[in-house]
């Protein structure tokens, strides 16, 4: 997919002028976050289970290279097959000869970040293979050629009404009197054609949630049923998924289980858990003949050891967007790749590089929110940071700003300087305000002033009030 | 150097560490062999009765239908009943769960028995659970010729029977048990974990039943 991360800010600018993506947004604040809270208050064992969760994450990603070689073994040992690939482009290739194999011409696809990543449907399309999204979000935004806005709610940039514009363009079967205004209405038509697609395909593809060291097993969780569809009906399951979705045991999974649908949707457990293994065994009547798993790098190996690998412990639950007043305001696309929000600002960088993606951990108010509702105690405000000193470092930000910062930092090291030149400074930028109490512009700071006010000072410094309150203190402690 | 290799050295020098330190392969397979006991919580280690019935208000709570019966022989009967109350044609799709196949199905003379996996024309489909969680109110189903996995995904409507004793307080004390059954690092193909019928939120967050999976989960509890 096209990199459009380094036009953030504009992508930003469209985005809030855009009045039906800002009526989808209402969506985000207002259903999530109620939703986990109230599952969140159902289980007073939440935050010894987030505890829980991350050192397990974090024994796993200290050991990783041995809990991989466990899992290879075991996926081995049920029959399956393990195929390892560096970069998006091994994992595409190792995919086309997996469907060249069994001449595969449609292939159903559970929903799948890891697939967005690896950019699948456009390299299917260019092989004459036609990928079928049945994830119903994701089935809507491949009928727009779109991608997804949001890692569990790939449709929440949309409005119904959007959605009945597209089933009637794309299915053309529809009588135009067919009433379609209700989402179950639309539900019901995309259930109906989807049916059939999972029979005609000769390959289904899922992610993972968790891969199973024990038992070589994958997990997904979806609350449709297409996931299970997906694999369990077409000759052969490919599963895609990144090296850091290991954990040892199916108990370490059910400790990570018990967080994950309840920050995501604020449910006690999605409606399907499945648990694969393997290609189906004899005498079985259903299930897949064979069972692959491309297990995905693509730079995750290289943030082990490094300020980022904590970012490693993330299961994709989208708490930290959900929770997000920058995602609340601009949505999920104007991130310009395929992770938005919060885990987004943190991960591309790291896997396209701060040259393209340096905007997104800027875009940031460091309210800390991510943080606090992040299941797994992911530090993501402290992370953004370590990519504003790395962007200042590679000298990526833009010049005014990089004077601005070198002088103000040359004060900050030299504290009486920094005093007198504030008391001089901040009763003349007090005075300069005209009495408005705000500047609408300010030299050199255009770009900021561009988009809101900034408060004028009321006259004396921080160092001067705080005298002034201690002094206070001391005579009243008299 | 295959991807594989690449891969391992990558990580192993991210890491600083090396793939032959015995001390580190002593502990991941001491962790892999007994993994430490996690957090169970405490709606999850409740006694007999109300364990089961947690487990009814939780699976009740998620939308799932559930019906209390005496003796697996009431089993059929309920069965029919159901068909009869939702207006379905009287014929059920069922594995060869052998359970199942000891219950009096000939005294339903209206019911037809269709056996095998589902082919995506069932209105309903039988199901017996290998257990249910009490703590979230789900069935754990296993694959097999006994309960086809297409049989809990296919018909409009999926009827699953769990015996009282078969229902645990936690995930874990299932997963303990499934252990016992396929050995210890085996599994099944595949291990359902259910939890209501079918849903979608995709458009504008509203919740709607039966998206790609049954449209109703209609639960026979067996007593006793």
């Amino acid at each position: 997919m096209q990199i459009t991360s380094p036009e953030f800010k504009s992508n930003s600018r469209a985005a809030l002028a855009d009045a039906q993506l800002q009526k989808a947004l209402s969506n985000v604040r207002s259903g999530f976050i109620d939703k986990r809270l109230k599952a969140v208050a159902d289980l007073p064992e939440f935050e010894r289970l987030r505890d829980s969760a991350k050192a397990i994450k974090d024994h796993v990603l200290s050991n990783l290279d041995l809990y991989l070689e466990a899992y290879e073994g075991k996926v081995l040992a049920a029959g399956g097959k393990v195929h390892w690939c560096q970069t998006a482009e091994d994992a595409r290739q190792a995919i086309l000869a997996i469907c060249r194999s069994v001449d595969a011409r449609v292939v159903t696809k559970g929903k799948s970040m890891i697939t967005e990543e690896i950019a699948l449907n456009e390299f299917f399309e260019k092989n004459g293979i036609a990928p079928v999204e049945t994830d119903l979000g994701e089935y809507i935004i491949q009928l727009r050629g779109e991608h997804p806005s949001h890692i569990i709610a790939p449709a929440v940039h949309l409005n119904k009404e959007q959605v009945e514009e597209d089933f009637r363009r794309v299915h053309d079967h529809l009588a135009p009197g067919r009433d379609l205004t209700e989402p179950e209405a639309l539900l019901n038509e995309a259930r109906r054609v989807l049916r059939s697609r999972y029979f005609e395909a000769d390959v289904g593809i899922t992610g993972a949630n968790f891969l199973v060291a024990e038992t070589g097993s994958s997990i997904i969780v979806t609350n449709e049923g297409n996931g299970d569809l997906t694999q369990i009906l077409p000759k052969v399951h490919i599963v895609v998924a990144s090296i850091e979705k290991v954990v040892p045991t199916l108990d370490d999974a059910a400790q990570i289980l018990r967080l994950l649908a309840r920050s995501a949707t604020g449910q006690d457990m999605s409606v399907y858990t499945t648990v694969s293994t393997g290609p189906r065994r004899p005498g079985d009547p259903d299930g897949p003949e064979e069972y692959h798993v491309i297990l995905l790098d693509n730079g995750r190996s290289a943030m082990l050891g490094t300020e980022f690998q904590d970012m490693l412990r993330c299961i994709r639950c989208g708490a930290c967007m959900n929770h997000c007043p920058v995602y609340h305001a601009v949505g999920g696309h104007a991130y310009g790749w395929v992770y938005p929000g919060p885990m987004g600002a943190v991960l591309t960088p790291s896997l396209i590089g701060v040259d393209k993606g340096g905007h997104l951990p800027n875009a940031s108010t460091f309210c800390g929110r991510c943080e606090s509702v992040c299941p797994m105690r992911i530090p993501l405000p402290k992370m953004m940071r370590h990519w504003r000193e790395r962007e200042f470092e590679r000298g990526l930000n833009p010049a005014v700003a990089r004077y601005g910062l070198k002088t103000w930092a040359f004060f900050a090291k030299r504290p009486r300087l920094y005093r007198f030149a504030a008391a001089m400074g901040i009763p003349a930028l007090g005075m300069f305000s005209f009495g408005k109490g705000r500047f609408s512009w300010l030299p050199f700071a255009g770009g900021w002033t561009r988009h809101r006010e900034l408060p004028a000072p009321e006259g004396r410094t921080f160092m001067q009030q705080l005298r002034e309150r201690d002094a206070v203190m001391k005579q009243a402690a008299r | 150097m295959s991807g594989r290799q690449a891969i391992l050295s990558k990580v192993r020098a991210s890491l600083a560490e090396t793939g032959d330190d015995a001390a580190r392969r002593a502990v991941v397979e001491a962790r892999l062999a007994k993994p430490p006991k996690g957090v169970i919580p405490a709606r999850g280690k409740l006694p007999d009765d109300a364990r089961v019935d947690l487990f009814e208000t939780l699976a009740t709570k998620f939308a799932a239908t559930v019906e209390r019966v005496r003796s697996p022989a009431d089993v059929p009967k309920a069965v029919a009943a159901y068909l009869r109350a939702k207006n379905l044609p009287a014929a059920v799709r069922v594995g060869a769960d052998k359970r199942l196949a000891a219950m009096p199905w000939d005294r339903e003379k209206a019911l037809e028995i269709r056996s095998g996996p589902s082919d995506g024309d069932d209105e309903a489909g039988v199901s017996h659970a290998f257990g249910g969680i009490a703590e979230t109110g789900t069935l754990v189903m296993t694959s097999g010729k006994d309960n086809p996995s297409t049989i809990n995904f296919l018909p409009e409507h999926h009827i699953v029977v769990v015996e009282a004793a078969d229902i645990d307080g936690d995930m874990e004390s299932v997963l303990a048990k499934v252990r016992k059954k396929y050995g210890r690092g085996k599994m099944p193909r595949t291990l359902n974990f259910i939890t209501g019928p079918s849903r979608s939120g995709d458009i504008e967050q509203k919740i709607i039943l039966g998206a790609h999976g049954p449209r109703a989960l209609h639960i026979i509890l067996v007593d006793g």
